[in-house]
């Protein structure tokens, strides 16, 4: 592998830095003519939308911090003060508060999109466990977010969250500390959480890093979730998925702006127009809406310790998933009984989130203990034996030729298929 | 079976978004009923008379209890007054500064200050008030679930305690805080501040008018932000008109 790069770019700048450093020969080969199945929905836009999402709140974050004060005594204000006299701090803070809920929007629907599709199975699993572990840190780093305008809400989430990590056995309580910075919540924690949070986003860009690099040693996945069999099935990702993201990032910018622009606190929560008081608890104690299921799930275990597993493992179980589900099918598109199954989930995973934001009383407890339930259930018990058990539908030959497998076989007349591989 | 997946991924969104709303009911015990505010809605700018009445009715009667540090005097710009009026009335408070001898003094107040609080500090605040801390109004409109709803709904929901009801000591009757007693006795009544415009100043029109300045002294960038919004909105549509297009041209020698 030693020895100069031969760049094929005419340019004599670009070719003499290509000869160095293939950047550009990368860049064209990773997107430029990288193969792409040609038969992707709208649903594959949101790993590109997650990015910008990224890059949208890294923007924000560092000209927020430009202008934000982490201790105890100036957060609050100086949130306000970033709102009132900062120019354009109002479209910062609001782009930034909004941006975390968005990112969780696109992500969520991202991560429908594999469990339809069947993303995460052979040869893809490292894939999505990376994405599991990105989810993980987004979650992290949005927790530590929420925590710095240092309102009444930033205050009792922190002391809620951090305080789980209590009912590990043994050294629970010196973890707590440590997290802490002393033996409460205070100006230790909230620096150490700025900190924290501001470096949180770089690690996630990492982890992004070796997402794509993952997704780009596959290949990605398709609607039929049939792997590309020749060059008639892919088509090169630029223009044609350059332009179709940009389609779904524009309606995406849309509803980002519709939030930033008019409602901009529609999402928030009022708690946190108070500033933090220690001496004064908020009658419900609430999260932000993206982490209302996985408050659910805690909340249905009557013990504590117990709480906590059941809710690190709701996602700690999307590690395994690849390996719960023995369908060699991927796409629900051919997995009739599947399908059914997995809008149920969707609807169980909306109702614990509904079930996370009221009290923990009378039916919603009942509501939120089932749900609880039924999401193990699907992936413990549903997804091992519904490979097993479901008749699949005939899958096509070919992305190309989307004729069923045993009627009808054999290649279409080739002329139209061809062409537009002449535009390579 | 596009047509589908559309359908699907509406849904979910709208389900995501409405998560939001739902918890919002918690804390809300009361049925809130709905005013028209000038400033709702996406075209929503603040009815600048009825502001400027509520910074009457705020320097008249709630400036001698709540703060409201956040805002500048400069602020009043944004309800309507001029240059002049602000000056004139930045400097109706003292402001404590350290003189040219070194020793503290006081200076007439400048638009560039914040408004004065009426008490140095919160123990201060509640030794008067007996016990009870008066919250600062620079974003009291978005710190109550119900916002502006709220405030108007508080603000004219005293009455006498119903039979059977035991008040505590110093506490009044509102049929909108939350367990119903309240430190602040009812601050608004009929004639209870002088308007110089002519309107009647009926507890009602006093509620609606110091909402709306709080609503403006909460979000004194909304006018900006809703004028940008649409613009930004018109831009975004265009752009999505342009760029499906460019996408079906693309697209157009590609046979599903």
């Amino acid at each position: 592998m030693v020895g100069l790069h031969k760049s094929e770019f005419k340019n004599p700048v670009i070719n003499w830095v290509d000869t160095r450093l293939p950047l550009f020969t990368m860049m064209t080969k990773e997107y430029g003519v990288f193969p792409t199945p040609k038969n992707f929905n709208y649903f594959w836009n949101f790993g590109a939308l997650a990015m910008i999402n990224l890059m949208i709140m890294i923007v924000t974050g560092i000209f927020l911090a430009m202008n934000y004060n982490a201790s105890t005594a100036g957060a609050f204000d100086s949130v306000e003060r970033i709102v009132r006299d900062v120019n354009y701090g109002w479209l910062l803070r609001y782009v930034h508060a909004n941006g975390a809920s968005m990112f969780f929007i696109v992500v969520y629907i991202h991560m429908f999109r594999g469990l339809y599709y069947g993303s995460y199975k052979k040869p893809r699993e490292l894939l999505w466990m990376i994405g599991v572990v990105i989810l993980l840190l987004m979650m992290a780093t949005a927790f530590m977010g929420y925590v710095l305008p240092w309102g009444q809400m930033s205050y009792w989430g922190a002391t809620v969250i951090t305080n789980l990590f209590s009912a590990i056995p043994v050294v629970g309580d010196y973890i707590v500390t440590l997290l802490w910075g002393g033996f409460s919540v205070d100006n230790p924690t909230l620096n150490r959480f700025f900190s924290l949070h501001y470096l949180m986003p770089f690690v996630i860009t990492g982890v992004v890093f070796l997402h794509v690099v993952a997704l780009h040693i596959t290949g990605s996945n398709n609607p039929l979730g049939i792997e590309p069999k020749s060059s008639q099935d892919t088509l090169p990702f630029h223009p044609y998925y350059t332009i179709k993201d940009s389609v779904g990032m524009c309606v995406y910018l849309m509803v980002f702006a519709a939030l930033v622009f008019f409602a901009p606190d529609y999402l928030g929560h009022a708690d946190n127009y108070t500033p933090a008081n220690p001496l004064v608890t908020p009658a419900h104690i609430v999260p932000e809406w993206y982490f209302l299921p996985f408050y659910a799930i805690l909340r249905s275990v009557p013990s504590k310790l117990g709480g906590v597993i059941m809710m690190f493992g709701s996602i700690a179980i999307l590690f395994v998933l690849p390996w719960l589900d023995t369908s060699p099918v991927r796409s629900a598109k051919f997995r009739p009984i599947y399908r059914q199954l997995l809008y149920v989930f969707v609807v169980v995973c909306i109702t614990l989130g509904v079930a996370g934001g009221k009290p923990p009383e009378g039916i919603w407890v009942v509501i939120g203990r089932v749900c609880t339930a039924y999401y193990f259930l699907h992936f413990l018990v549903i997804l091992p034996l519904l490979g097993k058990l479901e008749k699949p539908l005939p899958l096509p030959e070919s992305i190309a030729n989307p004729v069923l497998t045993p009627i009808g076989g054999g290649p279409l007349p080739g002329g139209a298929m061809a062409k537009p591989m002449e535009k390579m | 079976m596009s047509l589908n997946r559309f359908t699907l991924f509406g849904t979910l969104l709208g389900a995501a978004i409405g998560l939001g709303s739902v918890t919002p009911v918690l804390a809300a015990e009361v049925e809130l009923p709905h005013q028209n505010w000038s400033f709702e809605g996406p075209f929503g700018t603040y009815d600048k008379a009825s502001a400027q009445r509520g910074f009457l009715v705020y320097q008249q009667v709630c400036s001698n209890c709540h703060s409201m540090k956040q805002a500048y005097y400069r602020n009043l710009a944004g309800i309507g007054l001029s240059d002049e009026q602000i000056k004139a009335i930045a400097a109706q408070v003292d402001v404590p500064t350290i003189g040219d001898d070194g020793q503290p003094t006081t200076r007439k107040g400048l638009p560039s200050d914040h408004f004065k609080a009426p008490y140095p500090n919160e123990k201060a605040a509640r030794a008067a008030q007996g016990g009870a801390l008066p919250p600062d109004q620079s974003v009291l409109i978005k710190a109550r679930e119900g916002g502006p709803d709220y405030i108007y709904a508080l603000l004219t929901g005293y009455s006498e305690p119903p039979a059977g009801v035991k008040m505590g000591e110093g506490m009044n009757y509102n049929k909108v805080m939350a367990g119903n007693q309240i430190a602040m006795a009812a601050p608004l009544s009929d004639g209870r501040v002088e308007y110089t415009d002519g309107t009647k100043p009926t507890l009602e029109q006093e509620a609606r008018d110091v909402t709306t300045f709080l609503a403006y002294i909460a979000n004194p960038e909304m006018e900006q932000r809703k004028r940008l919004g649409v613009r930004v909105m018109l831009f975004l549509a265009a752009l999505t008109c342009v760029t499906y297009a460019v996408k079906r041209q693309i697209w157009s020698d590609v046979h599903h």
